[in-house]
């Protein structure tokens, strides 16, 4: 019982660990006015470039092209909305079914396999000294592939970022109201730019985590929705990294159950239902039913100078 | 021309296009140090352009700009900043889910250790709030703060980044009476520190008490720069225009017929779930302009919304043409004979995306002839808003552009054209000058005496007293949400209606009239 409580917790923690890391992307770019639903497909190029990356030189490697990656694909992303001032949502579509047919194509092309890539280094885990020889939450903590760690880091480092510092309020006046930032000098197009240029970084870091982290491989599409999911954990958190960090462990535990449920045989809810809650739950913040979640009032909106 | 030593900003040939208009046509502009310096033009005039261009926001297509005798590039906002420029916007420029002292140090924030430095930044606030007299709340959000303050905020904002030369976008038209006295000592204190003020508004009374000199301009051409103690309110209006204004309304007796609106014993709350009417009473005839007089707050606004079916009623009857409307729904009243002129324009009033010829047939759209089977007859509707367009004299240059570049005034205009060519039994009017040029203001007066004339009942709802005075047949005055009394025009005097504004019963106020 007490091991699979264990077991059970920390899965939820890992399937969280990839969620966490794209919400705080889509955290960033929204934050700023600009949405970003191409967190799926840089997610599943970042899964790609680390596999890669790990095949022909290291893991570690692996996980630094990735971030490079997601953010050379981001900035494309930053181009078309914000100076071109293109509809984001067609611009993040373009870019989710790009990256589906381009990883899908290098897959064959390098691997010659259409499914699956060989099995590659993954990154491997981190022991926390004294914390692993605690009971239960040596079990969930002591022990976790790195991303783990590095996720709960960013949820802090991103909070310290958004709301402590003088770029994150400037970050959140160009999202709330770009022609007040504005009007006391704050360049709305850059900051833009940089916002959504980080929401890269964090969406290649969490597909890394995805190829080299849970598991050691690239399997086709293997983000499969995990961006969008992402996006309902930063909904339903309300745009803030604790709350996305709460929602993503709690998109996760679902997860995990589902999992704990199927290996023991547990059938007495369908694991459909358990794969839906994130939905569901998202569509009920939107609601209003569990607490009212407003995004920023620019999102989506692009900025035009002389129209103020 | 030298430029003379004494110049805080000096704007030569000024020229700046739109798609369609030339909002600013080779405008000069002169300010002096340690000067109210006003500007005055009808709406649409290029005002805000202008000013816009000195501060960067906008960049001109030609002209140059000199600050402290130096030329200038204003390129961006930051420029102007750097050279001691700062400016309230005509539609503020505060981001509501901050609080006050986030949006007066954003962009240029104290920071310690990376971080921004709170304690530092509220003490800065609560310095140069007591410096100069402006009372804020550091730690409110701007959402939850009254437009009073919210304007205290914009200058603070200007001030904290060392501003020396103030650009005051039409500052008053959105203050009560109280807080534009605050306002005037606010600027006289900051004047004799040595900065210099642009003053943009549209009330000729306030040009004439608080600057020391004018500029008109019209239609984007400079017309003037004059001493205002050298000229009268009138000779102002005229050179604004361009015509002949008649300031006061010209109005023969009332003729009230039947009573077309019967409110009885409303209570509704507001926005903050708090009761904002208390059992208000009154009833309009038709032929007659009942006037609500009030300070800003009182529950004009949701009298309005629960009026036009935008806001639901506690407790209370309204009766329309004799019937009881037990749930008010904005369609059927508007269908019945409603119309509305809406306080906020920009929110409530236009669809400012929207074209012209869109925005007005908005509530009509899905009738005859305007629409067919599921068509809009987008052809009979183009030539139904020419004619709007002409016969309210909206300027613009044609009727396909968005609602958006209008000036402010014409998107009044644009409102007052959809509602009245509705042929209302009931006008519901809330703050239909507001922010309007004296040129429109007599044309939307007239307008409104003119319906009354034409036997329907008007519901003025306005913070101007003198509006109130000019227009209204009867004054009801309205305090937390209560008629404190109904007045008829004879017997409302300034001073009796400032009073029973403040609270004060009538029976205090000498001779009061009879209870509504
Ligand atoms: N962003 C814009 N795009 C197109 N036209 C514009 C824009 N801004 C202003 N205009 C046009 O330029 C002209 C001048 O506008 P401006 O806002 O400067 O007038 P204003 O004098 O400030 O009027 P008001 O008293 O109503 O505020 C108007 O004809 C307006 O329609
Ligand atoms: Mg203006």
């Amino acid at each position: 019982m007490l091991a699979n409580l264990t077991a059970l917790l920390s899965t939820t923690l890992r399937m969280a660990t990839p969620l966490i890391l794209a919400a705080l992307g889509g955290m960033f770019s929204e934050r700023s006015g600009v949405i970003n639903i191409a967190l799926e497909g840089i997610m599943l190029i970042g899964a790609f470039t680390a596999m890669a990356g790990s095949y022909f030189f290291s893991p570690w490697i692996g996980v630094l092209a990735a971030v490079i990656v997601g953010m050379i694909i981001a900035a494309a992303h930053a181009l078309v909305s914000i100076s071109f001032r293109a509809d984001q949502i067609v611009s993040g579509t373009a870019i989710n079914i790009f990256a589906a047919g381009i990883t899908g194509f290098l897959l064959r092309l390098i691997f010659g396999d259409a499914g699956q890539s060989p099995s590659v280094q993954d990154v491997g885990t981190w022991k926390i000294p004294f914390i692993k020889d605690i009971p239960v939450i040596g079990g969930v903590f002591g022990e976790q592939i790195p991303f783990v760690y590095i996720a709960l880091i960013m949820v802090g480092v991103s909070y310290w970022i958004l709301f402590k510092t003088p770029f994150g309020l400037r970050i959140r006046s160009v999202g709330e109201h770009p022609a007040a930032a504005d009007s006391v000098g704050i360049n709305v197009i850059g900051m833009r730019y940089i916002a959504v240029i980080m929401s890269g970084f964090f969406a290649g870091l969490a597909g890394a985590s995805l190829s080299v982290g849970l598991l050691d491989l690239f399997v086709k599409n293997m983000s499969s929705g995990r961006g969008f999911i992402a996006l309902a954990a930063m909904i339903f958190g309300r745009w803030t990294p604790q709350g996305a960090m709460l929602a993503a462990l709690l998109f996760g535990f679902a997860d995990a159950l589902q999992m704990l449920a199927q290996t023991i045989g547990l059938t007495f809810v369908p694991r459909q239902f358990l794969l839906m809650a994130p939905y569901i739950l998202t569509i009920l913040a939107l609601t209003g039913v569990i607490g009212r979640s407003t995004p920023p009032a620019a999102d989506g909106d692009p900025y035009i100078k002389e129209e103020v | 021309m030298a430029s003379g030593n004494n110049l805080a900003v000096e704007m030569k040939g000024i020229t700046k296009r739109f798609p369609g208009v030339i909002a600013n046509d080779r405008v000069d502009f002169e300010l002096e140090k340690g000067e109210i310096h006003a500007l005055l033009g009808e709406n649409g005039a290029g005002k805000t352009t202008l000013m816009n261009c000195l501060y960067g926001f906008l960049n001109a297509d030609e002209g140059e700009i000199f600050i402290n005798n130096k030329k200038v590039e204003v390129t961006d906002p930051n420029v102007a900043i750097n050279h001691g420029i700062g400016m309230v916007h005509q539609h503020f420029m505060l981001v509501p889910p901050f609080t006050v002292t986030e949006n007066i140090v954003l962009g240029k924030e104290p920071t310690e250790n990376n971080m921004i430095d709170y304690k530092t930044a509220n003490q800065n606030v609560r310095d140069i709030s007591k410096q100069y007299g402006l009372n804020v709340e550091p730690t409110a959000k701007v959402q939850d703060i009254s437009v009073g303050m919210q304007q205290r905020v914009e200058i603070l904002k200007a001030l904290y980044r060392g501003a020396d030369i103030l650009i005051l976008d039409e500052p008053t038209a959105v203050l009560t009476p109280q807080e534009v006295e605050e306002l005037v000592k606010i600027m006289e204190s900051l004047t004799d520190e040595g900065k210099s003020i642009i003053f943009i508004t549209h009330k000729l009374k306030e040009v004439q008490s608080i600057a020391d000199r004018v500029t008109v301009i019209r239609s984007g051409k400079l017309i003037d720069t004059v001493k205002t103690d050298t000229v009268t309110t009138n000779e102002l209006a005229n050179m604004m225009v361009g015509r002949e204004v008649i300031l006061e309304v010209e109005k023969e007796e009332a003729n009230p017929g039947e009573v077309v609106l019967e409110v009885e014993d409303l209570y509704a709350k507001n926005d903050r779930d708090l009761m904002a009417l208390n059992g208000t009473s009154f009833s309009v005839k038709r032929g007659e302009i009942l006037g609500i007089a009030g300070v800003d707050g009182n529950g004009q606004t949701e009298l309005t919304e629960v009026l036009t079916g935008l806001r639901k009623k506690e407790k209370g009857t309204i009766k329309f043409k004799g019937r009881e409307i037990t749930k008010p729904q904005t369609k059927r009243l508007f269908e019945e004979g409603i119309s509305h002129i809406p306080e906020d324009r920009q929110k409530r009033g236009l669809i400012m995306e929207f074209k012209l010829y869109e925005n007005l047939i908005l509530g009509r759209h899905d009738r005859k002839p305007y629409a067919s089977g599921l068509n809009l007859n987008n052809k009979k509707i183009k030539e139904e808003a020419r004619r709007l367009i002409k016969e309210y004299d909206i300027r613009t240059p044609s009727e396909t552009v968005q609602a958006k570049s209008l000036s402010g005034g014409n998107q009044q205009k644009l409102i007052i054209a959809r509602e009245f060519d509705r042929k209302p039994d009931l006008l519901i009017a809330a703050q239909p000058t507001r922010g309007i040029d004296v040129g429109a203001i007599e044309y939307i007066h007239n307008s409104l005496i003119g319906q009354r004339d034409n036997n329907k009942a008007i519901l003025l709802i306005s913070l101007e007293l003198d509006e109130i005075l000019s227009l209204s047949d009867r004054v009801a005055v309205i305090y937390e949400g209560k008629i404190v009394d109904i007045l008829d025009i004879e017997d409302a005097t300034e001073e009796k209606l400032g009073l029973m504004m403040a609270g004060a019963e009538s029976e205090e106020v000498k001779g009061g009239g009879q209870v509504g």
